[in-house]
């Protein structure tokens, strides 16, 4: 819309999108969300304190409100979209469905990133571990008691089918 | 971890799905994958965004609007004020007090003076900068004290005192043997829903009609209230429920409802609206802070003669509904207990703050945190512990408030108490058990990573709080709810314009018809307005109310379906009931799926549920003004750090009167969800006002609760059904964030007072650290 737009590609869920009408220095919360149409992408605060717009840019779980997307561009990067083949759900994800770990949903898809990312790195998380690596995401409805349950459920499942693998 | 202890008394095994269980939500999947669309996700091809102008003055005369420039900037489509309002110029739940835009004066900063349509939102951004309004600031009225003393002028025709009520009742001349007072003040709290304030309106082609899609909690009042003021039919105006990201009582009152539908149909092209965090903090009501000053009057063994009470509740620049929180305020100053004799008074006024209104917990919240105060002050005098005190005084079936209305619910008040004292303490010492390595887990201590804390100097303490709150709209409000259900080809559809914010009304919407109609298909249609009002999601009212409709709506297809299949297999249809997905002759013993039965028939039944009338207080605070109640006990455990006022919450356990659960685990979201709200006006939520002007309107300063600061819940679900309620069930929303606040507040006393043997009165929430360690 004006004469700072800039040209260039974000890897995203594993496919190259072109932002051509992106404003300098844009955040990636904005072009995800109105460029390109990402919308379980959330955005609460954009201040970085509630998580909702939570993405992964390489290996990091980052708040996208408060990344640029113009540096994200080289870096793989996943939102809620991308986590599993459309119309599928991951263990997180169909867990947190059955678990009451769910009310409004707002905060969910960035919690769902949050917990994936928590899980690959930590397998089995202590209580203590799940609420700091947690704490960066806000829910105002549930007072995370299910979403802990939920956690620790796929935790669970997950230890237990590859004991059975074995 | 969080342990359910699920009392849910003689069940039988239910069909998965129906009542009783907790069958998942249907909108689960969606929310869990990102693809639900929220209020804030929604567009329309052609669509404009839309802002808000906002005054910067709490009290300021408008001298003179310029939008030439503003027009001017390239993308801008329209630019409108208060003189751009075809109809009522004026909105409000209550009453019709509050502009659509300020035109003659401005009473609260970030009060709306004008709105822009533009292709972007930068260039809105832009048009808002460019639109110049000369003000000429005046006197604002900031101290409720002097909106009641009249040392103020008027800052709205209607006047500064928005109601003021006087409960008296018995003998008020009482005294008793032990008498306590003390002066409480709770703080401005946020309902801090994580979807912000969004809407869509399409207008129709003719220009003549307006279909919005936004986030609320009451989509008829909306659109009454709209309608009035976009001077069309209501028929014209159609409200569709978009997503909706929470709500706690802050989508109760317009906020962009009017401004966008205007902008539509002046331009004739969609137009949304988003807000951001800032601006919903002053776009949206608060819970209202308040000035209680209590006195309680005992006999020596500690049974309440007499309350005293005077109650000043701050409502901001406009009235919403501080009238009906104010009555809430005062008839529960007794608190879940019997109390003979009183005298109360209450006001609700206008000063030029931000607008109060509804917020979880409606008035009770201020009154329960004084009223539990006062309980262990009592305590204190009588030489009684916290739960004897409320015991002896602990509220039945059949005694009266202190308004003359009996209590015809039930009313286990002493079982809230007594099954929350039987659940455990906590079991880990202060800070934890030690590590695998031997060390201390900081994320235990007050202070958590800041790692502030010497484990050798926190202390813990236990409080208590129980809890009284009416379900349901009062003073003579008809309250009803709509529901239609369709039954065809074994599937069924249920209609209702219930706003669903997240609390799950549309999960046991579903298992309501399949308990009654014995069907496992349930569909839900669109939530809007092509059905009759359901009421407002609030007051923890859905549950009976719209449930009550849609069990009343499943029942009466129900009926009509046993008189069709009687008369095809030559039954008598009285004898027909449903087990499982049958359809059962109980004395033949003949039976049939009621899908086959149901083959080629298709019932419609659209119906009403009211609950019984109630009236309006007369002057002296009588009368039957409530419909029903439910009852919480609340006891938390805290551990401080007294030096540096730092408080963890440890646990906090509860028994809630539910009636009965109609999903568990819904009723334990709402128990944990509600606590962890409890808990941030206990120690952490606060809105900050600088002469009229909020300081912290963003969430790096407003402190919202994390998985951090939340504590271990352990709940008991008292399941006792009330005759009184259509399934049994009793609303479950408010009560948990009632007493859970002064529990935390009791907790943090108890511990300090263990540091020097004195304590600190603590009179005030949220708690400061400096309150505590200063
Ligand atoms: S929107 Fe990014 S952290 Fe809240
Ligand atoms: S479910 Fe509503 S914010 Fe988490």
């Amino acid at each position: 819309m004006n004469s700072d737009s800039e040209v260039f590609s974000l890897h995203i869920n594993g496919v190259v999108r072109e932002v051509t009408d992106s404003w300098l220095g844009e955040s990636l919360l904005d072009v995800l969300r109105d460029r390109l149409g990402l919308l379980g992408v959330k955005g609460a605060c954009e201040q970085g304190e509630c998580g909702s717009c939570s993405v992964m840019v390489g290996d990091s779980l980052l708040c996208s409100c408060l990344v640029m997307a113009a540096s994200a561009v080289g870096e793989p990067i996943v939102t809620i979209e991308g986590l599993t083949p459309e119309e599928t759900l991951s263990d997180v994800q169909a867990v947190f469905v059955e678990a009451g770990a769910i009310q409004c949903g707002f905060c969910t898809p960035g919690l769902i990133t949050a917990v994936h990312d928590l899980l690959d790195r930590i397998a089995i998380p202590t209580d203590s571990e799940i609420r700091e690596e947690l704490a960066g995401n806000v829910c105002r409805c549930t007072g995370y008691g299910r979403i802990i349950d939920a956690v620790q459920q796929v935790a669970v499942r997950r230890a237990d089918s590859s004991d059975g693998a074995l | 971890m969080t342990v359910i202890d699920h009392d849910a008394g003689p069940r039988t095994s239910a069909r998965h799905g129906t009542v009783g269980t907790s069958p998942p939500r249907p909108d689960g999947d969606a929310k869990a994958q990102g693809s639900f669309a929220f209020s804030s996700d929604l567009s329309a091809d052609g669509c404009l965004w839309g802002a808000t102008l906002r005054s910067p003055y709490p009290s300021a005369r408008i001298v003179s609007i310029d939008l030439s420039v503003a027009f001017k900037i390239a993308g801008v489509e329209s630019v409108i004020t208060a003189d751009d309002v075809p109809g009522e110029a004026y909105y409000g739940l209550i009453s019709r007090d509050q502009p659509v835009f300020a035109s003659d004066v401005v009473r609260y900063v970030g009060e709306p003076i004008a709105a822009v349509a533009a292709d972007h939102p930068e260039t809105c951004r832009r048009a808002l900068a460019a639109i110049v309004v000369e003000y000429e600031e005046l006197e604002p009225l900031l101290d409720p004290e002097q909106a009641i003393d009249g040392s103020h002028h008027d800052i709205h025709p209607d006047g500064n005192v928005i109601r003021h009520q006087r409960i008296a009742c018995g003998d008020i001349e009482r005294t008793g043997s032990v008498v306590v007072e003390g002066t409480y003040e709770i703080g401005m709290q946020d309902q801090a829903f994580l979807g912000l304030e969004a809407a869509l309106a399409i207008p129709d082609p003719d220009g003549k009609g307006v279909e919005l899609h936004v986030a609320t909690q009451w989509l008829h009042e909306d659109r009454g209230q709209l309608a009035a003021c976009l001077a069309l039919p209501e028929e014209s105006v159609r409200l569709v429920l978009g997503g909706v990201g929470g709500a706690f009582g802050a989508r109760e009152d317009i906020s962009l409802q009017v401004h966008t539908c205007l902008l539509a149909l002046r331009l004739g092209r969609p137009v949304r609206f988003a807000y951001s965090r800032t601006e919903s903090f002053l776009g949206h009501v608060h819970r209202h802070p308040a000035t209680i000053w209590m006195r309680h009057h005992a006999d020596a063994d500690g049974q309440i003669v007499k309350i005293e009470s005077r109650m000043v509740f701050d409502g901001g620049a406009y009235a919403s509904t501080s009238a009906a929180v104010l009555i809430n305020a005062v008839t529960h100053a007794q608190g879940p207990y019997r109390c003979a004799n009183a005298v109360v008074d209450g006001y609700a006024v206008r000063t030029n703050s931000v607008p109060c209104g509804a917020m979880r917990g409606f008035g009770v919240v201020q009154a329960c945190f004084a009223h539990e105060s006062q309980m262990d002050k009592l305590a204190d005098a009588c030489g009684l512990n916290a739960v004897e005190i409320r015991l002896r005084n602990a509220m039945r079936t059949g005694d009266r408030l202190i308004t003359g209305q009996p209590v015809l619910n039930v009313a286990p008040v002493e079982r809230c108490i007594r099954d929350t004292a039987a659940l455990p303490l906590p079991t880990e010492p202060i800070g934890g058990n030690l590590t695998a390595n031997g060390g201390v887990d900081p994320m235990k201590l007050p202070g958590g990573a800041g790692r502030t804390a010497d484990r050798g100097d926190i202390v813990r303490g236990i409080g208590w709080g129980v809890a009284i709150k009416n379900l349901m709209y009062s003073e003579g409000f008809d309250d009803y709810a709509t529901a239609r259900c369709q039954l065809a080809d074994g599937v069924a559809t249920l209609k209702f314009a219930t706003a669903e914010v997240g609390q799950g009304f549309v999960t046991i919407a579903a298992q309501i018809a399949r308990t009654i109609l014995g069907i496992d298909d349930v569909r839900l249609d669109q939530i809007d307005t092509q059905i009759g009002s359901a009421g407002s999601t609030s007051a923890s009212r859905q549950t009976w109310m719209s449930g009550g409709a849609v069990d009343l709506a499943c029942r009466t297809v129900r009926e009509a379906m046993f008189v069709d299949v009687g008369r095809a297999h030559d039954i008598d249809p009285l004898r027909l009931v449903i087990d499982g997905t049958d359809i059962v002759d109980e004395s033949s013993g003949w039976r049939m799926s009621v899908a086959e039965a149901n083959a080629g028939l298709a019932y419609d039944e659209t119906v009403e549920y009211r609950h019984p009338p109630t009236v309006e207080l007369d002057e002296s605070g009588q009368g039957d003004c409530h419909t029903a109640f439910a009852f919480v006990a609340h006891r938390a455990v805290v551990d401080i750090d007294p030096e540096l006022g730092l408080v963890k919450v440890v646990q906090v356990a509860t028994a809630q009167d539910v009636g009965r659960a109609l999903n568990p685990l819904s009723v334990i979201g709402q128990i944990e969800g509600g606590i962890a709200q409890g808990l941030g006006l206990a120690v952490m939520e606060e809105i900050i006002q600088v002469d009229g002007a909020i300081r912290n309107g963003n969430f790096t300063d407003y402190l919202l609760p994390t998985f951090l600061d939340m504590p271990e819940v352990i709940a008991t679900l008292i399941e006792e059904p009330d005759p009184r309620a259509p399934l049994g069930a009793k609303g479950v929303g408010e009560p948990p964030c009632v007493s859970s606040t002064p529990a935390i507040v009791a907790a943090i006393r108890d511990a300090l007072r263990s540091v020097d043997g004195v304590g600190k009165p603590l009179a005030r929430v949220p708690v400061r650290p400096a309150d505590i360690c200063l």
